[in-house]
């Protein structure tokens, strides 16, 4: 649907759920209490891997103010997000994988008993050796951490081929090859993972959580407990920040479901922080070889990318987040042929999975410093080369992705000019530098996470003679504002204002399914569905407006809460008289609309990742200030320019660039998810370095830069409105411009981040003894990457099948049949 | 929610307390190990005052406590006897929002929510002492508030905002 004239979209708008928020009302997880209810606490290993050789529970048990206590006995069957991973135990029947893996659960009158209660319950641990990183975990094939995988240690190994990569950078003028290693790190969301069970009055379960995907967590809790998905309700609380922490089912989440059920009684627990930190979930540890072939005049040829995960105790997101380390660097520049092979270990540390960018900002880290090299050994201007090399709209990539609109280049200009580029870039003094970095984002995942052929999103509008509206949708309010482009839409549709529309969201019993907030498909899949389910009501609106008016449905506009005849305004009626009329022409008014995303074109095995309806686009320049004598890194301003497609509500566009900005900046800087061994006297084990808000170093408001942002919009006809996302792709590329930065400054290459001032300081000594200049990876290991997939680049006549190389998929680990 | 050590405990009685909280005198019993945050949201029905640690790092449980800013996860709730303690709840008069949180809807300051309440209570605790505070100042006030989302620029925006409107129309 286009329209020459918006009435809400494009407005700064204060969001709909906007006064809830200032007010303290925002109901999150922890904010529902319920008659009744009691409280559980889990206990956790303090061993990263180990067998639990026996669990005694009778002293909790009977410990006053106690009401269950629950073991891994009574949850016989695994689970797992995805349904090629279902190797994980809601409580660890007897074995344990990392610090924090739970054992057992107290369900008690309060907190404070459940706490007492915890140190009554005895576990005999017999530990076995720890496997602490991907090159110990590629070495010990044994103990293996799980016995389904590759081999050992190995949970996946993915190769893909898109023509002859070899022959391309054998007949390239220059061929790079660069390592680089991004460091790990976590969600952090201020609100600590919070759910509370509830046996309804017919004997169903209700769960309230937070969780950015209601339907995922419905169907896999329903399999965990057994128990018809019918008969389980999951509410998605609107989240306190998400950022892809809170997409698995959480072992809390089936405990409190449990008890429940087992009590009669509601249940609720709320992690802290440090149990936050155990459960992770965050971005994957990944080790990067790039080799790269370019001609004299600065043409990609050909780019070979290895990665290795470091995948942490349990599968989780990790097979897909695998693949995302290799599925998008073909999409912002022009790449005839494309070669990645990636690995993923276990290793007994809380299990990786999706943060913003999922998969994506590691690689993208390592092509964007890759490409300022490469600019800088052809003395061309990085932006320039990059403008050079910009992927042309409507094309298909040689991995078989399908790019519609591309504002890219607009999004680089933009920053050149903003940032004042040309008179700063290798020109200003030492110590101070601007770096330049692009990158891109899916909007929306083109497949659901378990096979289906249903829609991705859908939407139900009832409207009643009062002139309300009510839209219902699956899509969660992570604080992205989802509620808001669900109403802003709704009301652009119906001409209304976005305040008179009403949001029920995130509700697996009330709301028609949407995936979820993740991969920042919900703009475009809830935005198409709304527009579908609007139109369809505004049909009947006008055709029973027409007939009292004696009009063509076909002249009526609907404006500012009216229906009136275009070419004479003052012939009409309000919105609700419309409704009225409708409701007596065609009875209780509602529709519904749903999306599913388009087909894509790619056909191999493993063409599912990567897909989406468009791609955003963005192009960062970021100005730093190194002091040589401490390493410190000083970030005064940000430019960020965002192709967004449409902008729905500029103000909350903003906060998502910003947002991005700023997690960039902690991820570029200081934020990494570590880990010590103790001495051998204490055990030898694998720690968390800092599980603690204090410790784990992120940006505060005293570190923030200036940040600069532009939207750029071109409508992509594949998005609702043209609309895009914004809410992941902005943080791509601010890692990369800061490194890129780092060396315009100071003249060192920190190829691994964070990039804290000692890797600075490492990197100038190297400097001042006149050795490389570089601080990063200095080896890869061998990994036993398989034969590629082969499939031909369609430039050379490929169909989007493989024409060899695919092959049977590995062993699965199933629970129980397939729901 | 409580990240408190475990220990086993004595029998215990509740302790008894008269407090005023957004103006209003208030009698309550609690388990006296209790927090001012925990006695707050789980005694008094004030779920708006947020926690992301309970170890004092984070902020979002900044309440006021006789007009200054504290971390209610670090203040006992039997400390808090005949104190004035004031809460997001308080903000608003009636139905009217206070220029703190009209400025921060508008302006995208909350984006989640999740650290919004201790924000604005410790950014009216500023404009209090300093209505035209720079934005030195007011990231100076905020740093012990972490947000996750916006990037603190929006919110530095709010808070200038709410403070012209205050110097211009004040409460």
């Amino acid at each position: 649907m286009s329209r020459a004239r918006f009435e809400v979209l494009g407005k700064p708008r204060r969001r709909v759920d906007g006064r809830a928020k200032v007010t303290g009302q925002t109901r999150f997880a922890d904010d529902v209490f319920l008659p009744r209810m009691l409280h559980a606490r889990l206990l956790r290993s303090p061993l990263p891997h180990a067998v639990i050789e026996s669990i005694d529970t009778a002293r909790a048990e009977k410990h006053p103010g106690v009401h269950l206590v629950l073991t891994g006995k009574d949850f016989p069957v695994t689970f797992g997000i995805l349904p090629v991973s279902q190797d994980e135990y809601p409580l660890a029947p007897e074995r344990v994988r990392y610090v924090g893996d739970p054992v057992a659960a107290v369900i008690a009158r309060d907190e404070q008993t459940a706490f007492e209660a915890l140190d009554l319950i005895e576990v005999k641990y017999r530990p076995l050796e720890t496997i602490a990183t991907p090159e110990e975990a590629l070495a010990s094939p044994e103990p293996r951490i799980h016995d389904y995988g590759e081999q050992g240690n190995i949970h996946r190994l993915q190769a893909f081929e898109f023509g002859d990569v070899s022959e391309a950078l054998a007949r390239s003028e220059h061929v790079f090859e660069d390592l680089f290693f991004y460091e790990g790190n976590t969600h952090l969301p201020i609100e600590q993972h919070a759910s509370v069970a509830a046996v309804d009055g017919e004997g169903k379960l209700t769960l309230w959580s937070s969780t950015q995907v209601p339907h995922y967590i419905h169907r896999a809790l329903a399999k965990a407990l057994q128990i018809p998905a019918s008969h389980v309700r999951v509410i998605a609380c609107p989240n306190g920040g998400g950022f892809g922490g809170k997409c698995d089912l959480h072992n809390h989440e089936i405990v409190v479901s449990r008890a429940a059920l087992r009590l009669g009684r509601p249940v609720k627990i709320c992690l802290n922080r440090e149990e936050v930190f155990y459960m992770h979930r965050g971005r994957h540890p990944v080790l990067m070889k790039m080799r790269t072939g370019v001609t004299q005049d600065g043409r990609l040829t050909g780019m070979h990318v290895q990665t290795l995960l470091d995948g942490g105790g349990y599968g989780g997101y990790g097979a897909a987040s695998t693949l995302y380390t290799g599925a998008l660097q073909t999409v912002t520049y022009e790449l005839p042929r494309y070669k990645f092979d990636a690995c993923r270990v276990f290793t007994n540390k809380p299990p990786c999975g999706p943060k913003r960018g999922h998969g994506t900002p590691q690689p993208r880290f390592g092509q964007e410093v890759q490409l300022d090299k490469i600019a800088e050994r052809l003395g061309m201007d990085p932006a320039e080369f990059r403008l050079r090399n910009v992927v042309k709209p409507d094309s298909l990539t040689a991995n078989w992705l399908k790019v519609g609109s591309i504002g890219l280049a607009e999004c680089i200009r933009r920053v050149v000019e903003g940032s004042g580029w040309k008179r700063k870039f290798r020109k200003l003094p030492e110590g101070r530098g601007v770096g330049i970095a692009c990158s891109s984002y899916l909007c929306g995942a083109g497949l659901p996470i378990y096979f289906n052929k249903l829609p991705q999103s859908g939407v139900q509008l009832l409207l009643d003679r009062s002139g309300q509206v009510t839209v219902f949708c699956g899509a969660t309010e992570i604080g992205q504002g989802s509620d808001d482009v669900l109403a802003a839409i709704v009301a652009e549709v119906l001409g209304i204002d976005a305040y008179e529309v009403r949001c029920v969201t995130g509700d697996t019993a009330l709301t028609p399914v949407d995936l979820g907030s993740y991969s920042s498909r919900v703009t475009v899949m809830m935005g198409h569905a709304a527009i579908q389910a609007a139109e369809r009501v505004r049909v009947q609106l006008a055709e029973a407006a027409a007939e009292q008016l004696g009009v063509v449905p076909d002249r009526l506009v609907f404006s500012q809460g009216r229906v009136f005849l275009a070419e004479d305004p003052g012939k009409g009626m309000t919105f609700r008289e419309a409704v009225n009329f409708a409701e007596e022409k065609f009875g209780t008014i509602g529709a519904v609309g749903s999306y599913k995303p388009p087909r894509s074109p790619g056909r191999y095995k493993g063409a599912g990742v990567g897909p989406s309806p468009a791609y955003s686009y963005t192009a960062c320049v970021a100005e730093v200030e190194v002091d040589p004598a401490t390493g410190w890194i000083a970030v005064p301003e940000i430019w960020v320019a965002h192709d967004i497609g449409r902008t729905i509500n500029p103000v909350l566009a903003r906060g998502q660039v910003e947002g991005s900005v700023y997690m960039g900046l902690g991820e570029a800087l200081m934020e990494e998810q570590v880990f010590r061994r103790l001495p051998p006297k204490l055990s030898g084990a694998l720690v968390h370095k800092i599980p603690s808000l204090l410790e784990y170093k992120s940006p505060t408001s005293l570190d923030m830069p200036v940040v600069h942002t532009e939207l750029v919009e071109d409508p992509d006809p594949n998005c609702p409105f043209g609309a895009k996302e914004v809410g992941q792709g902005p943080l791509l590329p601010v890692m990369p411009a800061l490194a890129n930065a780092i060396y315009d400054a100071v003249g060192v290459r920190i190829d691994e981040l964070p990039i804290t001032p000692d890797k600075v300081l490492r990197a100038l000594e190297k400097k001042a003894k006149g050795k490389a200049a570089r601080v990063g990876p200095e080896s890869f290991p061998a990994v036993p990457y398989p034969e590629p997939v082969v499939v031909p680049p369609p430039s050379e006549g490929g169909d989007g099948n493989a024409v060899k190389g695919e092959r049977p998929r590995p062993k699965r680990l199933e629970g129980m049949a397939a729901s | 929610m409580s990240a408190r050590p475990r220990r086993l405990a004595a029998p215990r009685r509740n302790a008894h307390l008269a407090l005023r909280v957004n103006g209003e005198q208030l009698e309550t019993s609690f388990a006296p190990y209790k927090t001012l945050l925990e006695v707050l949201r789980e005694d008094l029905g004030l779920t708006g005052t947020k926690h992301g640690c309970e170890l004092g790092e984070c902020g979002a449980c900044a309440v006021l406590v006789d007009g200054e800013p504290q971390l209610s996860c670090l203040v006992l709730a039997v400390q808090c006897g005949g104190r004035s303690v004031e809460t997001v709840e308080g903000l608003a008069r009636g139905n009217e929002l206070h220029p703190l949180q009209a400025t921060f809807a508008d302006l995208g300051a909350a984006q989640c929510g999740y650290c919004t309440p201790g924000i604005l209570m410790t950014a009216k605790a500023l404009l209090e002492k300093e209505p035209a505070a720079s934005r030195e100042r007011i990231a100076e006030a905020i740093s012990g508030n972490l947000c996750r989302c916006t990037g603190y620029q929006q919110i530095f925006e709010a808070i200038e905002e709410a403070a012209r409107l205050m110097r211009e129309a004040p409460r």
